[in-house]
């Protein structure tokens, strides 16, 4: 294919174009991540490429002033429940969405699509305002409910396709051969959705690690995300040190690239993008 | 499965999403109908009637649309290049998600420092002598336009790449032998299969771009250039706890949003109509 004809002059400025655009984006975006690294273990740094000197103490100094232990349990608790409540409701409704035709599919698809289409403002407002009269801001259940209106639409969308390509021969086979509703799905239908569960449950975690808006509409002092955490430093700024946002930064830093790299050893990179179905 | 199974097994998401989502939507078009004071539609002729507020919408295009255009345009020619694959694409793509992953709050605090008066950004360009003073890079509507390519552009990417690898190779080879260059066959073959792609990862990006409010507040200058429509939703609702008014801006930006969508869409289906099919996804 591609070697079979010499290298044209369009394949030669793809060639530099790709080096260059990719070369200073990732160039930038690292020397740019690895600023708030160095920065968090800074001692000052006013200027001069390098910090004056390096200490930890930033990182207990943002836990003080954060409360960063806390809020770290509270985003684990959140993301665990999202992810788990939405498997729960979603891999059902993808289940009939794949192996039923009836009428009104549609616009039971465009129930489910829709969350995804508008903006979270359009109905994360209204919704807020709902949770703030009846009590459930600033609290665990309404982070998490608020967080579950995008998460359960992602894993309708994430297993309809995935549940399409597992063979409903099987389930017949056993259904046949006399096995009951309850076992098929137990000893059959659950065993083979187990991987498609598991990158769905992945994917929502560590995209509720880093929703921002619906989050922060809902929380209080104590039912903080880290990235709402880390939005009210920065929007703070001047308050503290720059160094221990910074250090809470490199908390939300790592505890998200731990969960990518968790997830990432299932599913593509391309398949961490949201893929819409034709 | 029975329609009754089909019902109990979807009535889960159905009764949540009624809840938590239809709900709270039409409450919202009710609250944005029954402002504090004034008729029915007090709260939309209040904001389209100031300048201030009603530059938001002019500012929130003027980010996003910039913004979707330019991850498209650098996104397809990249992932085209990429289209038979490339040693290291695993990594290449692993490296690409870390920034949609960490999200615009984090890309912030990031560019905060970096791009700043003292920071490795203007100090390297000083020392290579390609400029005499620290060029004023943060809150300004580039710093934001930046923050959101960012994120935007590997995202786009992304999601060009795989509408690309989805494309029969086949057909390529098949253009060769009859007789089609390379520029002739990515205009007529291999860019009328992306065009679907290209449409969608146009309407996704602009979302993502649309939707721009951390960086907005943290990069720009969110009472000026930057003042977006999240921003001006979010004041109202949270600054001056006018529920009803934020409701009503919050309500603006989403008929927007599906507009600009819809019409992407329209485009799309107006841009090719062939039968062979050539994306995966």
């Amino acid at each position: 294919m591609s070697g079979t004809r010499p290298a044209g002059p369009l394949e030669t400025a793809l060639r530099v174009l790709f080096a260059v655009v990719l070369g200073v984006f990732f160039i930038n975006l690292f020397a740019a991540m690895a600023t708030v690294v160095v920065n968090s273990f800074a001692q000052t740094w006013f200027g001069g490429w390098w910090p004056s000197g390096f200490t930890t103490r930033w990182y207990g100094y943002a836990d003080s002033q954060f409360a960063m232990v806390d809020v770290l349990r509270f985003t684990i608790v959140v993301t665990l429940a999202v992810a788990v409540l939405a498997c729960l409701m979603g891999v059902p409704a993808a289940y009939v969405l794949a192996r039923a035709q009836f009428r009104g599919k549609r616009v039971l698809l465009a129930l489910y699509l829709l969350p995804m289409l508008m903006p979270p403002l359009t109905y994360g407002i209204p919704l807020a305002s709902q949770l703030y009269r009846t009590q459930l801001a600033a609290t665990l259940p309404g982070v998490i409910l608020i967080n579950l209106v995008p998460a359960l639409p992602f894993v309708i969308l994430v297993m309809t396709p995935f549940i399409e390509q597992l063979d409903p021969n099987v389930e017949r086979a056993a259904r046949t051969l006399g096995a009951s509703p309850l076992q098929v799905f137990r000893r059959v239908l659950f065993p083979l959705l187990v991987p498609g569960i598991l990158t769905a449950a992945l994917l929502v975690v560590v995209r509720t690690m880093g929703m921002f808006e619906l989050t922060f509409l809902v929380s209080g002092a104590d039912t903080q995300t880290l990235v709402v955490a880390l939005y009210t430093a920065l929007f703070g700024a001047g308050i503290r040190p720059a160094q221990a946002v910074d250090a809470l930064a490199v908390v939300y830093m790592l505890t998200t690239l731990t969960m990518l790299v968790v997830a990432l050893r299932f599913v593509s990179p391309t398949q961490m993008v949201f893929r819409v179905r034709e | 499965m029975s329609p009754r199974q089909g019902l109990v097994l979807s009535l889960p998401a159905v009764l949540f999403l009624a809840l938590a989502f239809v709900y709270p939507f039409g409450y919202g078009l009710f609250l944005s109908v029954t402002p504090r004071t004034g008729g029915p539609l007090a709260n939309y002729a209040a904001f389209f009637g100031d300048e201030f507020q009603r530059a938001s919408i002019g500012n929130t295009f003027a980010l996003a649309l910039p913004a979707a255009l330019l991850c498209v345009l650098l996104a397809v020619p990249l992932a085209y290049r990429m289209r038979h694959g490339l040693r290291g694409e695993r990594v290449l793509t692993a490296l690409l998600v870390v920034p949609v992953t960490l999200g615009p709050v984090f890309i912030a605090d990031a560019m905060l420092f970096y791009f700043g008066p003292v920071g490795w950004f203007n100090r390297t360009l000083e020392s290579l002598h390609l400029i005499d003073a620290p060029v004023r890079l943060l809150h300004t509507y580039g710093a934001v336009l930046l923050a959101i390519m960012l994120t935007a552009f590997p995202f786009a990417f992304l999601l060009m790449l795989g509408y690309v690898s989805g494309i029969d190779p086949a057909l390529e080879r098949a253009a060769h032998m009859l007789g089609a260059g390379r520029w002739q066959t990515f205009r007529r073959v291999l860019l009328p299969l992306m065009a679907p792609g290209i449409a969608t990862a146009f309407a996704l990006t602009f979302v993502l771009a649309f939707g721009v409010f951390p960086s907005a507040v943290l990069l720009g200058e969110p009472g000026g250039s930057t003042r977006v429509l999240s921003i001006a939703a979010f004041q109202a609702a949270y600054e001056r706890f006018d529920f009803s008014a934020g409701s009503a801006i919050a309500l603006v930006m989403g008929a927007l949003q599906l507009a600009l969508i819809g019409l992407v869409f329209a485009l799309r289906a107006r841009l090719y109509a062939g039968p062979a099919r050539g994306g995966k996804g």
